[in-house]
């Protein structure tokens, strides 16, 4: 099991050098940075010495070890486009992207395995159809115009729920979060679910069919034989089963929630590190893009790790060895 | 090459006849792609033509005349007086060009990477399906906007509208290579070990040969399943991308960037300017999507 | 039938309807089974053999659906009981062992876990008794070390201990009956007799009928009290064990008597009856086996046998029907 998580650790180290390295590489050769930082006006030595002080000047492996431990460090550069330390920016933005994520990553995960586990009991109920037509549609539906459709009848022609913005927020030490207002909560809910409903829906089907493999087998059968409680067929003996697979798609999916925000927040005019992002592609704002990138990469790589480690905690046949069941 | 005309004259033919949804979904792809080759034929102005344009028709309700001019349209009109029904319609133009480009990038790239990397084996398969592997960690839409970004900076920025459409095709197609590459060097495994390739060899057919006349005709069927698939997922990410204001410039709007046009006239009332649209993109996507679900059921039923 | 019977099966029809039309999986079995008696169900793959266990626990897989006739246990009819009421029987009083110890026993639970629940489930026991009764059962079926091993994960024991582990799961809720389908098919050949061994000693321990499924005649020959023989859906020939063997009525039975493998046999002895058993589509009219049956004549090809008493047993054959039938095979 060490062995494994090691070499887990490992591969996800080297896609993060790599990711470092796609990063560096937008710094260094897309739009160059002296233009950027010293406009039209500008000397022969002011570019030198920019150069030097920027270690431009230097062989590529050395500036590339230099921008990966200024990035250790939290240094991320400067936003052209700001002016102030991208670091600075993407602290104050990133936990309106954290709590609409989490928030979304509630929502799907809830409603995605109750619905799932409700249409693979009742299989061939109506309401079962029902929701399963309604996820086929709801798999096609591009995700900005669900937030499209939820501002036009909620916010446009209801008017229960704002269509854009986070609300009031409170400050707690360098956290700003919205999740303690009435405001603040009410402005979180067209976003959360306009971010969730297509990962519910991937995990709703997902959890259905494994639920639907797992009540056919021997198992279930045996269980359902010995004269166990319905309930416990269903809520002890399948569910565990079906979640050993289920936890590694939702846990990636998890994942690209965060990437997704970036619609989602371009809709609801979200002060998340996603609407950053579009803006810093707008504006080729290089050090915004590249720090975006390494951020999400980051993230990425620790969501896996964790549903590595899920994984063993709920399959005991993985931590007994490698070699045995899966 | 002969084994799927076959395929396609009488198996998938007769399945086809008796999906009565795949019927109905191809009826409406053709409608729409019709729709577009043929818009300045159908249509009776060109909106993004200034001259055609009269701003005293601005925002007129669909089947309702003009106050001013008197003029009626049938899906009415925008800010500029542009008539919806041929936004629209010019607009597929955008969507369909770029989704079906992309697709063909791709497919060509994903291919190609495919068969060498599954014919070839050894480093270069390693390193093509680590950097596969790497690329599928991150969601499609991430990498084509960080693709487009990069051209993006590339490209001077006095030249940036006139090649978007271009960055666009070239950031969807290499977000979308990956699922090719994979089905083909799984395909390319299997055909490899089989007799017929290795006499191939053995009689000293080249390398180039063996792969485009042997191993590649077995792998169109999985291949064309995940053109169509993909094509839907391409024409969705165009749209997003033109949403999202990255994508198709307003002088050449797409159906992404009119929902992104339309959206500012929610709130004023006019609801068709975006609504129709939008119905426009949701029938072409869903019924894409469709055809490709029912391509991949008719062409593999071990995978329901 | 006799004041003795646990279990009678009474014509019982299970079918499933199919695109193609309905197919009927069981045709009209009647048996009964004593108690304290282990009875031998044998037949070919398909022949309804572990339907009629499915349909007596209540468990067959839908759309199929017990379509005629009735079961009893006891004084109680149950094949139209509420899935509700059908729960406190299964476990309790009819338990059901099935072929494969690697796919039957829950992967993610310790045995404690999965034993404990069944026991609580069916009795009113403690928590610390249910384990200490737990422990007992493992002891019982013959897992070394019981108490330290009950907390292990199924995939921690080899096939034969797990198919140990099923049997005392089966056992838990002290049934009257237990159904055993095909228990030693999936296991190595070298421990097949010890797991017969076991099912048979502890149920005759506590005076529990078993229901012996296998295609194995010689499981049947040193196990069973009597055998039933099924083919195509329907029972051919049911009797003591004894006597069937000896002197098998039913041609089909003949035949799979000399399936039986012993050591002075040749190896083209296994092969007796021509052809195979007609699929449930395309039943011939009359009875089932006639196109295979060497000793088939004119009235087999029109009238479907249905069993009839013969001595000690019933057999479904018209050569034993009124005068001809008397001339013995």
């Amino acid at each position: 099991m060490l062995a494994f998580i090691i070499r887990r650790v490992l591969q996800s180290v080297v896609v993060l050098l790599i990711v470092g390295l796609v990063a560096f590489s937008l710094f260094r050769f897309v739009g160059d940075p002296i233009d950027n930082l010293l406009g039209q006006e500008r000397t022969i030595e002011d570019i030198e010495r920019l150069r030097g002080e920027l270690g431009l000047d230097q062989p590529f492996p050395v500036q590339y070890f230099n921008f990966l431990q200024g990035i250790s460090q939290g240094n991320f550069g400067v936003s052209y486009r700001q002016g102030r330390p991208v670091a600075d920016i993407l602290v104050e933005r990133l936990p309106a992207t954290l709590e609409l994520a989490a928030i979304s990553a509630l929502f799907a995960m809830i409603l995605g395995v109750t619905l799932g586990v409700y249409t693979a009991i009742r299989r061939d109920g109506w309401l079962s159809n029902a929701i399963m037509t309604a996820s086929l549609i709801g798999v096609s539906l591009p995700t900005f115009l669900i937030g499209i459709l939820l501002i036009y009848v909620f916010a446009v022609e209801l008017g229960w729920l704002p269509s854009f913005g986070r609300g009031e927020t409170v400050q707690i030490g360098w956290w700003s979060t919205g999740l303690l207002t009435a405001s603040g909560l009410k402005a979180i809910i067209l976003p959360a679910i306009t971010l969730g409903l297509y990962q519910m829906t991937l995990i709703m089907r997902l959890v259905r069919s494994e639920m639907l493999e797992v009540l056919r087998s021997d198992y279930v059968k045996f269980a359902r034989a010995r004269g166990l409680p319905q309930r416990s067929v269903y809520f002890r003996h399948a569910l565990k089963n079906t979640l050993v697979p289920v936890i590694t798609i939702t846990g990636l999916q998890l994942g690209s929630i965060i990437a997704f925000a970036i619609i989602t927040e371009t809709v609801f005019q979200w002060p998340g590190v996603g609407l950053l992002f579009i803006n810093s592609i707008q504006f080729v704002d290089i050090p915004v893009m590249a720090s975006y990138l390494m951020l999400i990469s980051v993230m990425f790589v620790v969501i896996n790790l964790i549903v590595d480690l899920l994984y063993f905690a709920i399959d005991p046949r993985l931590s007994a060895s490698r070699g045995g069941g899966h | 090459m002969a084994s799927l005309a076959r395929a396609l004259d009488s198996d998938l033919a007769y399945k086809f006849r008796r999906s009565p949804v795949a019927m109905v979904a191809a009826f409406i792809v053709a409608v729409l792609i019709g729709g577009a080759v043929f818009a300045p034929f159908i249509t009776t102005q060109n909106p993004f033509d200034p001259a055609q344009l009269n701003l005293m028709n601005g925002f007129t309700e669909p089947l309702t005349p003009n106050q001013f001019t008197g003029e009626s349209f049938i899906l009415g009109t925008d800010d500029q007086g542009r008539d919806v029904y041929a936004t629209i319609l010019y607009g597929m133009r955008i969507s369909l060009f770029v989704g079906f480009s992309a697709v063909i990038f791709a497919m060509v790239l994903g291919v190609t990477l495919g068969l060498v990397s599954g014919y070839v084996g050894g480093r270069t398969d390693t390193v093509i399906m680590r950097i596969a592997d790497i690329q599928l960690t991150f969601p499609a839409i991430l990498v084509a906007l960080l693709i487009f970004g990069i051209a993006k900076g590339i490209t001077p920025p006095d030249r940036r509208d006139e090649v978007a459409i271009w960055v666009l095709i070239l950031a969807i197609g290499l977000s979308e290579w990956v699922q090719f590459a994979r089905v083909v060097r799984g395909a390319t495994l299997v055909e490899k070990g089989k007799e017929y390739v290795q006499a191939a060899r053995l009689i000293g057919r080249s390398s180039v040969a063996i792969m485009v006349r042997h191993i590649l005709p077995n792998t169109l069927g999985p291949v064309l399943v995940i053109a169509t698939i993909s094509l839907a997922l391409a024409i969705i990410a165009e749209a997003t991308l033109s949403f999202l204001g990255v994508g198709a410039p307003p002088t050449q709007p797409s159906l992404g960037t009119l929902i992104r046009i339309g959206q500012e006239f929610l709130f004023s009332g006019e609801w068709w300017i975006l609504f129709f649209p939008a119905i426009a993109l949701l029938a072409l996507a869903l019924s894409v999507n469709l055809l490709g679900d029912w391509l991949r059921d008719a062409l593999n039923p071990k995978l329901r | 039938m006799t004041d003795d019977s646990l279990l009678s099966v009474r014509d019982l029809v299970v079918q499933f309807p199919t695109r193609h039309g309905v197919l009927t999986a069981l045709d009209g079995i009647s048996f009964d089974i004593m108690r304290g008696e282990v009875l031998g169900v044998v037949g070919e793959s398909g022949a309804g053999k572990s339907m009629t266990g499915s349909a007596i626990i209540g468990l067959i897989e839908p759309p199929g659906r017990i379509a005629g006739g009735e079961i009893w246990l006891g004084d109680r009819r149950i094949d139209n009981l509420s899935m509700e009421a059908m729960r406190d029987i299964r476990g309790k009083r009819i338990a059901m062992v099935f072929q494969d110890p690697l796919t039957s026993l829950n992967p993610l639970f310790t045995i404690a876990d999965q034993l404990v629940e069944t026991i609580q489930t069916h009795l009113r026991v403690s928590a610390r008794e249910a384990r200490e009764r737990a422990i007992g059962l493992l002891d019982d079926v013959g897992i070394p070390a019981a108490a330290r091993r009950i907390d292990d994960y199924p995939h921690q024991f080899s096939g034969g201990m797990r198919q140990r582990v099923v049997i005392a799961l089966a056992l838990a809720g002290e049934p009257e009956l237990v159904i055993a389908d095909e228990p030693t098919t999936a296991l190595d050949v070298s421990v097949q007799a010890q797991i017969i061994d076991v099912l048979k000693r502890l149920c005759a321990e506590r005076g529990t009928s078993v229901m012996l499924i296998t295609h194995d005649m010689g499981v049947i020959a040193e196990t069973a009290d009597r055998v039933a023989v099924l083919y195509a859906g329907r029972l051919a020939e049911i009797g003591p064990v004894r006597d069937v063997i000896k002197h098998a009525l039913h041609p089909y039975t003949h035949g799979l008597m000399g399936s039986i493998p012993t050591l002075a046999q040749e190896e083209d002895r296994l092969i007796q009856i021509p052809g195979a058993m007609p699929r449930l589509t395309d039943i011939p009219p009359g009875c089932p086996f006639n196109p295979r049956c060497p000793r088939v004549f004119d009235r087999c090809h029109v009238e479907r046998p249905d069993p009839m008493p013969h001595g000690t047993r019933r057999v479904a054959c018209w050569l034993y029907d009124e005068p001809q039938g008397e001339a013995a095979p």
